[in-house]
């Protein structure tokens, strides 16, 4: 019982690495009705930058407060340079943009630091010792974190104007831009906010996995899956799907198909939720007026 | 559903006269005059031959079609795989594993295709994505290690040519596949021409269109994409018979991206623009390597940025685009 309450625990420990991700897919989502395959490899790149930070001497929250801004302002300077000119080209543009960046930024990381395995501290350490067997300190550190960001993310957009402006970009970007919404601004705000959700996703990640380029790519798909499980247009289902495929993931590891088959399994679970439920579980399903 | 009338259906326009006789009769003077090469030159047209049918397939799919797929590694993987147990463990020679390898991608294309290809085309993608990431773990599983090798792969040996071929294997290889590329080119073009591959184009610039004149789409998509999982399986095929070597870690996602950007910069809307771009992902590491082992990936991204911004049809559609000014801009043109 202890060891699969332990599993548990961890699996939500691991869900809100995936649940920060899902979120920033899911912004991305609204904002360009594609998804940004980069959003891992943005997300390795922020963990890299705050590990560099960290390595010239500053302390960890100072480095982390640094990054987060940081990626802020990339995810705005993406969008602006990349993403905006591509607003009215095809679908496959985008995707095909996003890839380009994944591998850009993927070979500029493995050029700037080298391939290999490196340690990324924790800023957890020693707090919490007594919930010890059942969630380590780091992962309960997780856990708050990303319960503070889902309580940041509904708060912007439910009670602030920009957060009303943005849903609004995300129902009808043109009625939005009638009513006086400056429609560029919000997206960019949008894939800015994206940036740092994922940056969040890296920081919390890095401890657990390593740093090395390729970190972000299984993370990726299971931030994918508990996106497309809760409902690719839908923040809170970003994160009840990344809580479930985390607790999935563990609970499959520990007791089912073991360590191999892990991505496997969630690669099934992607292909069945999108032929049952394409629209995920707090989704609706979009009718289109022809 | 064959009623679909195609007389405003505006055709591609023709490839001039000449070209039809000078495409074949530069190939055959390339064949013969690579009889002579050395090992090294051969090999790397031999990959550039190879690249180019899996890019062919990614072009059915994404050009012709208008569909993503960024897991095609998974069906270069399967068409590898086949061959190479076919032949390892039923002793079949590569004459037969071969298209078989095809078929089996053919089948493998369509059962995967069938659901995913009823959802809206970033779906596919998604999907496509998990089935490249997922690829190379599962081929490591223990319980197929038996049929796989694991994390070994499978070695095979380097097939015996009789007479005075016997010296020159890798040419005799070479012009296997090349002959592999040609039927392939041949088949895809015949395709596209036929009535089908109208049905093909309607679906595609307007589905709505062609679903309420009571075309099934999805049944088309699926067909194109097995079609499509069959060139790139075929690919996979051909590169076990010239490297006579198989094993997980040869088709990461990274394989699934480096097709993505031979397929945009030789241009997703061209058959024969697939083998410039293989060219490309071929040439670009050999000339790159030098400088960082990053480098080639770097130019990779930049080089899909630029298309996507630049040349939305890729050389072969500005190398296409150079010939129709100039074509329009003589006098003699009616």
């Amino acid at each position: 019982m202890q060891a699969f309450l332990h599993q548990i625990a961890s699996g939500l420990a691991a869900g809100g690495i995936y649940a920060s991700l899902a979120i920033a897919l899911v912004l991305i989502y609204r904002c360009t009705s594609s998804v940004n395959f980069a959003q891992g490899e943005l997300a390795m790149f922020s963990t890299y930058m705050s590990w560099a930070l960290v390595q010239a001497g500053a302390s960890w929250w100072v480095a982390f407060v640094i990054v987060v801004v940081g990626s802020f302002m990339l995810g705005v300077a993406l969008d602006r340079a990349i993403f905006q000119p591509l607003r009215h080209k095809p679908v496959l543009s985008v995707v095909a943009a996003s890839i380009a960046l994944l591998i850009i930024l993927n070979s500029l990381v493995g050029w700037l630091f080298g391939h290999e395995l490196k340690e990324f501290a924790t800023p957890f350490g020693g707090v919490l010792s007594r919930a010890e067997p059942f969630l380590s300190a780091h992962e309960a550190g997780v856990l708050l974190v990303t319960l503070a960001e889902l309580v940041a993310v509904f708060v912007f957009f439910r009670f602030t104007r920009f957060g009303l402006a943005m849903r609004a970009v995300a129902v009808n970007p043109s009625s939005a831009e009638l009513a006086g919404i400056n429609t560029n601004k919000v997206l960019a705000v949008g894939w800015g906010l994206a940036a740092v959700a994922g940056a969040v996703a890296g920081l919390m990640a890095a401890p657990i996995v390593f740093l090395e380029p390729s970190m972000m790519m299984s993370p990726l798909i299971y931030a994918l899956a508990g996106a497309l499980l809760g409902g690719i247009a839908s923040p809170v289902g970003a994160v009840v799907g990344g809580f479930t495929i985390g607790v999935l993931e563990n609970l499959l590891g520990a007791y089912v198909v073991g360590n191999d088959l892990k991505l496997t399994c969630i690669m099934l679970l992607i292909i069945v939720t999108l032929v049952l439920r394409p629209a995920g579980i707090f989704g609706k399903t979009a009718q289109v007026r022809v | 559903m064959n009623t679909l009338n195609t007389q405003f259906i505006v055709r591609p326009a023709a490839s001039p006269a000449w070209l039809r006789w000078a495409a074949p009769a530069a190939g055959l003077a390339l064949m013969v005059w690579s009889f002579g090469w050395q090992s090294y030159p051969l090999y790397v047209m031999t990959q550039v031959l190879i690249y180019g049918i899996a890019i062919m397939g990614l072009n059915l799919l994404t050009g012709y079609t208008g569909q993503i797929s960024l897991g095609h590694s998974a069906f270069f993987a399967i068409g590898a795989y086949a061959t190479a147990v076919l032949s390892h463990h039923l002793g079949w020679p590569f004459y037969v594993g071969v298209p078989a390898a095809a078929v089996l991608c053919f089948a493998a294309g369509f059962l995967f295709g069938f659901p995913a290809l009823r959802l809206p085309m970033l779906y596919l993608a998604l999907s496509t994505f998990a089935v490249a990431v997922v690829t190379p773990q599962a081929l490591k599983w223990k319980q197929i290690e038996w049929l796989t090798g694991g994390v070994q792969g499978i070695i095979l040996e380097k097939p015996m040519f009789p007479g005075a071929l016997a010296d020159r294997a890798d040419w005799v290889i070479m012009a296997s596949v090349a002959a592999c590329a040609l039927c392939a080119f041949l088949l895809a073009r015949r395709i596209l021409g036929s009535q089908f591959g109208r049905l093909v184009d309607a679906s595609r610039d307007q589905p709505l269109a062609a679903a309420a004149g009571g075309l099934n789409i999805t049944a088309i998509r699926t067909q194109m994409f097995g079609l499509s999982a069959a060139f790139t399986g075929l690919a996979g095929a051909l590169s076990v018979v010239v490297g006579q070597f198989v094993s997980p870690e040869s088709f990461p996602f990274l394989l699934s991206v480096s097709l993505l950007v031979g397929s945009f910069v030789g241009g997703v809307r061209s058959l024969w623009g697939a083998f410039l771009g293989a060219a490309f992902i071929v040439l670009t590491p050999n000339l790159a390597e030098s400088l960082s082992k990053s480098a080639p990936w770097m130019i990779f991204g930049f080089a899909l940025l630029a298309v996507v911004f630049l040349a939305p049809n890729g050389l072969s559609g500005w190398i296409t685009g150079l010939w129709r000014n100039r074509a329009n801009s003589s006098p003699t043109q009616p």
